[in-house]
């Protein structure tokens, strides 16, 4: 290695204001970082993970204004003042969030890997349904992969926290 | 039950190893039940840490620069431009590191970086490690490799005849890198003896494992000078030993920590270029040095499934039962050797675990091609010839008028026995897995009676629970696990088993916990780190239940024997009436005379020294003794069976799959939810093979992957899974641990087949090929012979056929040697024994 | 982990606003809503914007109206389209291939105006840096040759686009503004004649509104093929809409995508059923003459052939479900 050569130029950031899992965090991060990048370098919350960063899995939901997004696919720019939650807010004071502890208890999350994503987009669709079916959880959570489970132990998970919920047991 | 001592000199076990024994006699603390994953929360909380999510002070960031040209020679790199960059602190290429490697000894073929040829699109040939990762990929593409072109190959058919330049120097012959011959019995003449002989000719395509976690790997120089490799394997006794090999470093010098895979399927078993390559340069730069490969990269590391052209010739009496069969394989191995000399075996070994195959012929040929290699993917070599050998036979049962699950029942090979080719079965409950999908399905109103688009399916398979052979050659265990007690009552356990979704944590726990009578809160696991577990192999050839579940089962008994010893004297009592249960130590027949565990604990440390055991495990031999006999046996073998129902629109060629119903013979179930699990994911995975998954290439255009990226290789969504229904059929083998089987793969193989044989039954057409795409299916539509599928087989070119006496026939399961040949002198560590 | 490459992003506050930056940077600007399309398409490497001028606080191009007819703001997000009741209610079609697009995840973040502007794809062309290097690019992005057409002179990459065969068949105008002022176009037109020159929009031109005439009596359908029920682009796409008086076809429109670099209106197909009942054999014959002017070639998800015999059996079944 050349003793000459110039030293790497530090990486121009900018600085926004985040609210993450309800906190507020000012970060500073190059512009053109994706949220998720943002997330797992700058905010250090590696629960985000990401299989193809090009739209193409959805391991890399997270929730932004309660909506989940791919986090891949947007700036950590355009999320400047907005509401996000990933998977390290999703428990509470009073402890894990009833998806997480479900998912846990029906073996939901085999490696673990994609679950973060489905976590978050079961707590979205459970937010705006308190009762989906089959078929509806199959449409709002065909944009996550998993390559383990066969999809069947996650409907389980939900349709039990859903049922639940509304005090009912599940299967009915 | 006994109540003193006097059973144990009965059994010639010692009281403490008879008190367990009465024990679990009495029911299981663990064993059965469904304990969330001791993995579970850190799951689901974000908190489990993969490999890609480490993050060290200074850490650099590594790219590799991969051939654009899928065979050639390098001429010349040109490292300059890359290295003049600011923020470039190192660059890497072939020449230094030319050791070789490869996960099988005999196929040494792989260098770290490549130093003068290059043999797919995607072979790594320099690399750079670069302050962030825009750098290092900026720094990456100003690499300049000059090539000098060579002729490619993309079709084993064309490889075998050696019309280009081999892409290695060493092989079978040319381009073939294996070409397996064995006779088992008198094939020819038992053709002769059917009543019916079919010959068919089928295809399955590769496809690729498709984690979702991209491989990564962390390197580290320590301050005295040693390396830590953290990478995301299913294998990191095999990375340990690749890295060692490769940096010329002692073993104890290299220490290898598998952090918990985000799914591997196989894909993670091989040790990688990109291991060494970042451990090279953390020595190199004396900075932590990070890769985490890009989606199309995990295409080009694949090992996954080997494309195979299989020629099927059975014969069969009236009543169904087989007189013999000749296997022929042709395998697409890809342009390294990998697990594939394994992967050939295996693709004619099982075929004889399922039915009744008297006399047995496989013939099969594994060629280099210039494509990203292939290797062990779930299931490893046996759902190829599995679809192929189901296919068949649901043809021979249309051929004779059988039913075809009704055929399969009665054909089934014998629990306790020994097959044509030497492997030993024995507990075999494939009879009651058909039963189950049968009645479950309602196959007898269903089959042949369905309106036309509707049909069902049923195919079988089986499975090896472990290889009964190490990779390279040597007598020690397979798995050893130790446990360590805590003054506390808490368990530490140390073992080399690798967690990749598959729930081996929780096994490894709960054997454990079932021996010692704790809480799985109570036993703390330190796994898969080269520097302080024993040995396990690793997670693949799905041998961890039984394997960590017997070390584990040893290790946790000798615990046991030695608190049961302190216990019994402290409390008077026989130490075979000793019961360890809900953290106690107690008299079964007067359960309030105990102790807490942690007090059983402190009298054993204070009569024995510091409590820490070890367990080990190593397979019973196998009876073949032939050249090959290393591929095939196991310990035990696992059975599955699947109805399938289809409805197919004859004016699309679409096959919607509507129902599955699968039941799998897992000998015990140590935990029933993840055995459920792995039945899922298995069947999951069997579909997308069965009717979107393939590793397309483009021979005309560079021999480019086609499509490597996650929407255009197509892996089933939530809208593809159909509803599934499980059947758990517990027959406890003898070998398996608590009497436990696998379940992580054989429930993969009866789908593709119960596909095909399903959209028979719908609407008359066979699809002889894997993956079953509407195209095809019309096309057989329109067909003459309501067909599609391959045509024909090239020739072998086999001359010496290998012939092994059956056990009918009085064999010992040794073969003749052949006399000629004079072949030069290998050493032991040369034979390939397994995977 | 796949990096966007460094870029100037500005953030306007109104489509006037938008225009002007556009007219001002040149063609090394480009518009950005939901970010779906472009950036993979920059990840990748084959669109480097310098400038990004992202339309997330433009809120005059957001809204849907519903008067005679429709009026969609192009930055609606598909989610909010497929949540609007009245919409499916009103345009059934439209809803069909607003919901068929990618993945829920994917339509919380893109928009219809992005789907409209869609970039043509190609399995030649929608792949790595490193990969197009093997082929030595594509025509479409820094080579020479069209790979799955190599003696063409033009650019064979698809319109991929769900909603646009729909908005063709509908008869939908789209409103483009420039620094010049606004111009208002047949969404037909909007399409140009291969696979590089994919739009006609010019680069400082902005997409504002999107007008769908009142339908009337008229019905309409979309079909859509592809391998999996979601991410995937259609491989084979029919959007019909049909008038009938009785049995007789007063109206028809058909229109295909996916099958070539542009959507194909039928016209030919379209003459064999205007003025005539739609009996079997009509729609027979208005299938073989809609599967003619089909051309897909193997750069998409499946079989080329099989995918052109998709076509007369989906162009089939569109007709026969609006038989009443």
């Amino acid at each position: 290695m050349s003793t000459t050569k110039p030293a790497h130029p530090p990486t121009r950031t900018v600085h926004r204001v985040f609210y993450v899992n309800g906190e507020e965090h000012e970060v500073a991060f190059a512009p053109h970082k994706t949220l998720l990048e943002v997330l797992r370098e700058d905010l250090g919350l590696t629960g985000t993970k990401h299989g193809c960063e090009l739209g193409e899995c959805g391991t890399c939901t997270v929730l932004v204004d309660g909506e989940p997004i791919l986090s891949c696919l947007m700036l950590g720019l355009e999320c400047d003042g907005r509401r996000i939650d990933t998977i390290e807010g999703m428990a509470g004071e009073s402890g894990a969030h009833p998806l997480q502890t479900k998912f846990a208890e029906f073996g939901a999350a085999q490696c673990g890997y994609c679950t973060p994503g489905f976590l978050l987009t079961a707590q979205a669709v459970l937010e705006e349904d308190p009762a989906p079916s089959r078929e509806k959880l199959a449409e709002e959570l065909s944009g996550n992969l998993c390559r383990c489970t066969g999809y069947l132990k996650i409907f389980e998970a939900i349709e039990q926290v859903a049922a639940e919920k509304r005090g009912e047991a599940a299967g009915e | 039950m006994s109540s003193n001592g006097s059973s144990s000199q009965e059994t010639g076990l010692s009281p403490e190893a008879q008190g367990l024994r009465d024990q679990l006699k009495e029911g299981y603390n663990q064993i059965g039940k469904s304990p969330v994953k001791v993995d579970g929360m850190a799951k689901c909380t974000g908190a489990t840490v993969f490999a890609d999510d480490i993050e060290l002070p200074r850490m650099l960031y590594c790219k590799l620069h991969r051939s654009h040209v899928a065979h050639a020679r390098i001429v010349s790199i040109d490292t300059s431009a890359a290295e003049a960059m600011p923020g470039v602190v190192a660059v890497l290429t072939g020449d230094s590191m030319p050791e070789t490697f490869g996960i099988l000894p005999v196929s040494q073929d792989e260098h770290a970086l490549c130093i003068d040829r290059v043999r797919f699109v995607g072979d790594p040939v320099a690399a750079v490690a670069a302050v962030d990762e825009d750098t290092a990929f900026e720094a990456m593409n100003k690499i300049v490799v000059e090539y000098e072109p060579l002729d490619p190959v993309f079709e084993p058919a064309k490889a075998i005849n050696n019309e280009v330049e081999p892409l290695h120097g060493y092989g079978d012959d040319g381009n073939v890198h294996k070409r397996i011959s064995m006779q088992f019995g008198d094939v020819d003449g038992a053709l002769e003896e059917a009543d019916l002989v079919l010959e068919d000719t089928m295809f399955f395509e590769g496809n690729t494992h498709l984690p979702m976690e991209q491989h990564a790997a962390v390197a580290m120089r320590e301050p005295d000078g040693r390396v830590t490799l953290w990478s995301s394997t299913q294998t990191p006794h095999y990375v340990h030993r690749a890295v060692s090999k490769v940096l010329g470093m002692p073993p104890s010098r290299v220490r290898v920590i598998a952090c918990p895979n985000g799914g591997g399927f196989g894909g993670k078993s091989d040790p990688f270029n990109h291991e060494i390559v970042v451990a090279k340069f953390a020595l190199m730069t004396n900075r932590p040095v990070k890769i985490t490969l890009t989606r199309e990269e995990v295409f080009y590391c694949h090992r996954g499934r080997h494309p195979v052209l299989m020629n099927i010739k059975t014969g069969f009496r009236k009543d169904g039962r087989m007189t013999g069969m000749h296997f022929q394989s042709l395998l697409d191995g890809g342009a390294y050797g990998s697990y594939g000399v394994a992967s050939t075996y295996y693709t004619g070994a099982l075929q004889t675990v399922t039915y009744d195959i008297p006399t047995y012929r496989f013939d099969g040929v594994r060629t280099f091609t210039n494509k990203p290699p292939c290797g062990p993917k779930r299931g490893h070599g046996t759902p190829q010839p599995r679809f192929g050998v189901e296919v068949q036979l649901d043809k021979a049962a249309h051929a004779l008028g059988l039913d075809p699950a009704q055929m399969r029942l009665d054909t089934l090979q014998p629990s306790n026995s020994v097959t044509a080719n030497w492997l030993r079965i024995g507990s075999m409950g494939l009879g009651p897995c058909i039963e189950k999908v049968v009645e479950g399905s309602d196959w007898k109103n269903k089959h042949g009676k369905l309106p036309y688009g509707k049909g069902v399916g049923i195919a079988c398979s089986s499975y090896i629970c472990g290889a009964g052979l190490p990779i390279y050659w040597n007598a020690m265990p397979h798995s050893g696990v130790t446990v360590q007690l805590d003054r506390g009552g808490g368990v530490a356990v140390f073992c080399g088993e690798t967690e990749i979704g598959q729930g081996s944590d929780t096994v490894l726990a709960m054997c454990v916990a079932e021996v010692l009578g704790v809480e799985l809160t109570d036993i703390r696991l330190t796994v898969a780190d080269t520097h302080t577990t024993p040995v396990d192999l690793g997670s693949y050839s799905s041998r961890v239940t039984l394997m960590v579940g017997h070390a584990a089962f040893q290790a946790a008994e000798r615990a046991r024997e030695l608190l049961a010893k302190a216990a019994a004297k402290k409390l008077e009592v026989p130490s075979v009436r000793l019961r360890f249960a809900e953290n106690r130590v107690f008299d079964v027949q007067d359960p309030e005379r105990g102790m807490e565990f942690a007090d059983a604990v402190k009298l054993a440390e204070a009569a024995y020294g510091t409590i820490a055991v070890a367990g080990w495990y190593t397979p019973p031999p196998s009876p073949g003794k032939y050249r090959g006999a290393g591929v095939g046996p196991s310990p035990a073998y696992s059975y599955s069976s699947a109805v399938i129902q289809v409805d197919v629109d004859p004016e699309t060629g679409l096959v919607d799959i509507e129902k599955i119903w699968v039941a799998h013979d897992v000998g015990q179930c140590i935990n029933e939810m993840l055995v459920i699990g792995q039945v899922e994911g298995s069947v999951y995975m069997g579909l997308g093979e069965a009717v979107m998954e393939e590793m397309a290439y483009r021979g005309n255009r560079f021999g480019v992957h086609k499509i490597p990226s996650l929407l255009e290789y197509k892996s089933p969504t939530t809208k593809e899974m159909p509803p599934v229904e499980t059947y758990i059929i517990e027959d406890p083998d003898p070998n398996g641990p608590f009497g436990a089987k696998e379940v992580g793969q054989g429930p993969l193989l009866p789908i593709m087949p119960a596909v095909a044989n399903a959209i028979f039954d719908a609407v008359g057409v066979r699809v002889d090929e894997v993956p079953i795409t509407p195209d095809k299916v019309l096309k057989a539509l329109g067909a003459k012979d309501k067909r599609c599928g391959p045509r024909s087989f090239p020739d072998l070119k086999i001359t010496d056929t290998m012939r092994v006496k059956t056990e009918a026939e009085g064999g010992d399961g040794t073969a003749p040697r052949p006399p000629k040949k004079k072949k030069p002198e290998k050493g032991k560590g040369e034979e390939v024994k397994a995977s | 982990m796949m990096r966007l490459p460094p870029f100037r992003y500005l953030a306007p506050k109104n489509a006037l606003e938008v225009a002007g930056i556009l007219n001002g940077e040149g063609p090394d600007a480009m518009i950005v809503a939901g970010g779906t399309d472009l950036y993979p398409n920059m990840k990748r490497r084959h669109q480097m914007p310098k400038t990004l001028v992202s339309l997330r606080h433009v809120d005059d191009l957001r809204g849907v109206q519903m008067n005679g007819g429709v009026t969609i703001g192009p930055n609606e997000t598909l989610r909010s389209l497929e949540r609007n009741v009245d919409l499916k209610t009103r345009l059934p079609a439209l809803w069909t291939a607003v919901q068929s697009i990618s993945t829920p995840l994917l339509r919380n973040m893109g928009t219809i105006g992005g789907n409209i502007c869609l970039d043509t794809r190609c399995n030649y062309y929608n792949q790595n840096f490193e990969w197009r290097r093997a082929i030595n690019f594509c025509m479409k992005c820094e080579g020479d040759t069209c790979w799955v057409a190599p003696s063409s002179s033009v650019c064979w990459a698809v319109n991929s686009s769900d909603t646009v065969p729909v908005l063709i068949a509908l008869g939908a105008t789209v409103t483009l503004v420039s620094v010049d002022g606004a111009r208002t176009i047949p969404i037909h037109e909007l399409f140009g004649t291969d696979g590089i020159e994919y739009l006609t929009k010019r680069k400082d031109e902005v997409l504002t509104r999107i007008d769908i005439p009142d339908q009337g009596e008229a019905k309409s359908v979309y079909r859509k093929v592809r391998r999996r029920g979601a991410f995937d682009f259609p491989v084979a796409a029919v959007a019909a809409r049909l008038t009938l008086q009785g049995n007789t076809v007063e109206d028809v429109s058909l229109v295909l995508n996916a099958v070539g670099p542009t959507p194909v209106r039928c016209e030919e197909a379209e003459g064999v059923l205007r003025g005539n009942a739609l009996t079997d054999e009509r729609i027979a014959e208005a299938a073989q003459a809609a599967y003619r002017p089909a051309k897909p070639l193997d750069n998409t998800d499946y079989v080329s052939m099989w995918r052109k015999k998709m076509i007369r059996v989906e162009v089939k079944r569109a007709l026969e479900g609006m038989r009443g």
